[in-house]
């Protein structure tokens, strides 16, 4: 059993260079800190059997996204799912550029360094990006995650005619917004309505004085 | 790697000049070191002195205002929108920022690097043209609307209002030109203007115009039988045409028609009759770009083709309604103005979202507003309560009419939002299925507000008692009213429920006489009028409305006014709440403007001792207001 092998398990180096960026320690506000909007495509929505087939993804450092620090990758299938197609259309041996999945998680790592995620319903995204890690016998990711949906929620206001325990979706939210609904399901057209969200929730939120993005950090555990 | 964001935003880049000269790979070049800001009202881009940005901006949405210090008066010198750049000059001046550039509504901005952008413009003849005849003329925006005609074409070009530089500004010309040859016959004519809505049309050979024809006219050659509609137009048009080229000043313009005695001018490339036909100079769209006169700004909201049009024109009644305040006009007036023009733009929006559903509503049916826009004290812009009603049909059918005006109605509010009446947060619109129902629903659903009451109920009650038809048939409506009545009178749990909630915010005045202020939050010490001060007088007038069948008058103040004089013995009260509920609208009317918000939350630390004492008068209305109903539903216990 691996219990009683306390020899330290070796990573590859991408592993250790990822971590290395969370040992940096000084304190950082909204202002200062790198924020990653992602989001992922899969086939479907088991965690075990689904892949994922893209990932889209987009920075924002002191409140701006940078269209330039943004990624987008797509994964070769190795499992398939017809029913998924007709709302992401990426076919399984379509034209893209896709890279393994280990590639896919190379780059993405490379890329997320400790930026804190936000994703909305970001739990799903994580999980499969740590089933994903899971598979190539690493751990889970380190970054802390927000959910756009918590984010929202709590803009709206309490009130009795609305369900206090509803859950928006993206397109709900958007539309609220008016933010135009440019490339709904693709992975980086649904990281940048997610970036949006983010910019426009937090501007809102902010004036609270008693606002602090800490609380709506994700506990660990959810993944 | 595949960049979808960069590629969407070339496709947006490229509609608007100068990108609209770019290669599809520069143009990719520059969308993929875009960033993009999100940016709340009232919000500085940059500010006047401050040193340049590496980077200028185009709008993708929103709208900016670029303000300057002249006399130690804040003056607007230029206003940007949707797909407009700004900030460029400065970077090629290389001077720091001579202006501030304000959001003035939310907006979502693209930064171009300078670094990016100027390398690929060299090789572009071009967008340097375009640069050098822009920064010569006088204007920040270097790709002003006039040299891009074919992107700006809107037959009403509403502009930006500032009265001190309105006389000088040059004319926005109609580009969309609508013209017809000399040998047309004058019933083809007439039936041109029905089909564009217009009152001239220009008689062109060649692109030259050699003559132009009016709705005067008409009405002077033709309608008195001197000439017969078979007729050609030529028979009857003016000539020679009064021509100027672009860039002549409103004023100029003005004095002209005045002098000739006409209503239209033609913008021809030289100036002369000689050259082609550019653009024409209308009277009323002068008016309207003046926007100082609400029969214009009704005509301009009739005649409306697009969301944006009306956008502008309700900034327009904003300016209006500036001007009413500042002016002093009787409140009673400036409301009753203002809801005709906002009854009148949603009415607009409406009628637009039905042509837009391709088939006609499948039933009869009613848009309501409701809240402040129902009682007709909807001044600034606040969020928009509305609700629909429709007849009765067989339930099979039911779902079938819901799903059509469930469409409609998330059109409806969708351009109502655009327009600037901000979605209802707690979802009261028309688009959510618990407001959109049939007429039986709805008396089902007042029965039961009003026999199974609790604090929701009450709450409920008081938005959706307070309705208006704003567009529809009034048959539906008439009836609901009438329901209401029936369900409340001598309902008297129900109205001492409701005279218990007209209470629910005590005094606005706490011990010692002194303004209570919001203990928390954004607002904090700040005063909120609206929670404090106008619903507790609003919903007492609603609670006297309805126990004493007060019908088919919503607004407070009327509501008042009808019971002193229903109670003589009573009149000097009445009169007061009446006086109380038009004084405290105007306060939040003045705070608003004057802080561009909804004027909810106002700073008692700014108000000077005249307005806190008026304030105070009013607050002693309420209270003695509040007494009486204390006695009258025997709730003296209620605290």
């Amino acid at each position: 059993m691996r219990l009683w092998n306390f020899k330290k398990k070796t990573y590859p180096d991408y592993w250790e260079a990822y971590l290395l960026h969370f040992e940096k320690k000084e304190k950082k506000s909204l202002e200062s800190s790198r924020f990653v909007a992602l989001d992922c495509e899969t086939t479907g929505f088991d965690f075990y059997i689904d892949r994922i087939l893209s990932i889209g993804a987009v920075s924002i450092y002191k409140n701006e996204i940078a269209v330039v620090d943004s990624l987008e990758i797509y994964v070769k299938q190795t499992h398939f799912n017809p029913d998924s197609v007709p709302i992401h259309g990426i076919l399984q041996h379509g034209k893209l550029e896709k890279c393994t999945e280990e590639d896919a998680m190379k780059q993405f790592l490379n890329y997320i360094e400790d930026a804190v995620l936000i994703a909305h319903h970001a739990r799903f995204d994580i999980i499969m990006i740590n089933a994903a890690l899971n598979r190539m016998g690493l751990p889970k990711l380190k970054n802390k995650v927000i959910d756009t949906m918590d984010l929202y929620a709590k803009t709206r206001i309490k009130s009795n005619f609305i369900d206090q325990n509803a859950q928006y979706s993206l397109d709900e939210i958007a539309e609220a917004y008016a933010i135009n609904l440019m490339d709904r399901h693709t992975a980086s057209g649904d990281a940048l309505i997610a970036a949006l969200i983010f910019l426009k929730t937090t501007s809102l939120l902010k004036k609270s004085k008693s606002f602090k993005l800490k609380r709506y950090f994700l506990k660990s555990t959810m993944f | 790697m595949k960049n979808t964001i960069a590629e969407r935003i070339a496709d947006f880049l490229k509609n608007f000049p100068p990108f609209d000269q770019f290669s599809k790979e520069d143009l990719y070049a520059i969308a993929q070191v875009v960033t993009i800001t999100y940016l709340e009202k009232d919000n500085m881009v940059y500010t006047a002195g401050e040193a340049l940005h590496d980077k200028f901006y185009m709008i993708h949405k929103g709208a900016i205002a670029l303000t300057k210090e002249i006399n130690s008066k804040v003056e607007t010198v230029d206003r940007f929108d949707e797909g407009d750049v700004f900030g460029l000059r400065p970077l090629f001046a290389k001077e720091n920022y001579a202006t501030n550039a304000v959001t003035e509504e939310e907006s979502i901005l693209y930064g171009i690097p300078l670094a990016t952008f100027k390398p690929l413009i060299s090789q572009n003849k071009d967008v340097v043209d375009f640069l050098i005849e822009s920064f010569a003329s006088n204007t920040e925006n270097p790709f002003s609307k006039e040299i891009h005609g074919s992107l700006y074409d809107h037959r009403l070009e509403v502009l930006a209002n500032d009265k001190e530089l309105f006389e000088l500004q040059p004319v926005r010309y109609i580009k969309k030109v609508i013209t017809a040859k000399a040998h047309t016959k004058i019933k083809d004519i007439a039936v041109l203007m029905q089909k564009h809505k217009i009152g001239s049309i220009l008689i062109e050979e060649d692109f030259i115009p050699i003559g132009i024809v009016t709705n005067v006219d008409l009405r002077n050659k033709v309608i008195t039988g001197e000439h017969t509609i078979e007729d050609e137009v030529k028979h009857i048009m003016s000539a020679p045409v009064l021509c100027y080229p672009k860039g002549v000043s409103i004023s100029q313009a003005q004095l002209t028609m005045m002098k000739h005695n006409i209503s239209h001018l033609c913008v021809t490339a030289d100036g002369t009759p000689n050259s082609k036909i550019i653009g024409v100079i209308s009277q009323n769209d002068i008016n309207v770009m003046r926007g100082s006169n609400p029969t214009v700004l009704m005509k301009a909201i009739k005649r409306s083709q697009s969301t944006k049009q009306l956008k502008h024109i309700r900034k327009k009644i904003m300016v209006l309604l500036k001007g009413f305040v500042q002016q002093n006009i009787p409140l009673t007036q400036t409301s009753k103005i203002i809801f005709e023009l906002n009854d009148a733009t949603i009415k607009r929006i409406i009628e637009r979202c039905i042509v837009k559903m391709g088939k006609q509503p499948p039933v009869k049916f009613a848009w309501m507003s409701m809240g402040s826009q129902g009682r007709k004290e909807q001044l600034l812009q606040t969020d928009q309560d509305n609700a629909i009603v429709f007849e009765n049909v067989d339930a099979e059918k039911r779902e079938d009419v819901r799903a059509y005006f469930l469409l409609l109605s998330k059109k409806v509010n969708k351009r109502l939002n655009e327009v600037g009446f901000d979605f209802c947060p707690a979802d009261i619109m028309a688009k959510n299925p618990k407001w959109c129902l049939s007429l039986d629903e709805w008396k089902r659903q007042f029965n039961q507000w009003t026999s199974n009451t609790g604090d929701d109920e009450i709450l409920l009650s008081s938005i959706f008692f307070d309705f208006d038809i704003t567009y529809g048939d009034a048959n539906l409506t008439n009836e609901l009213s009438d329901h209401i009545f029936d369900i409340t009178k001598n309902n008297t749990m129900f109205l001492s429920k409701l005279a218990a909630s007209a209470l629910r915010s005590a005094s606005p005045l706490g011990f010692f006489r002194r303004f209570l202020v919001e203990k928390d939050g954004e607002y904090k010490d700040f005063f909120d009028i609206k929670k404090r001060a106008i619903m507790p007088i609003v919903d007492a007038g609603r609670l006297f409305a309805l126990s004493n069948q007060i019908k088919n008058i919503n607004n407070t103040a009327e509501r008042f006014e009808k019971m002193a004089e229903l109670f003589p013995a009573n009149e000097e009260l009445y009169l007061s709440c009446s006086y109380a509920s038009k004084a405290l609208l105007k306060f939040r009317t003045k705070h608003g403007l004057l802080h561009n918000d909804n004027g909810r939350f106002i700073e008692i630390a700014a108000l000077n001792k005249e307005e806190k004492m008026k304030l105070k008068r009013c607050f002693n209305t309420i209270a003695r207001i509040q007494e009486s109903i204390k006695l009258k539903y025997n709730l003296s216990n209620f605290k």
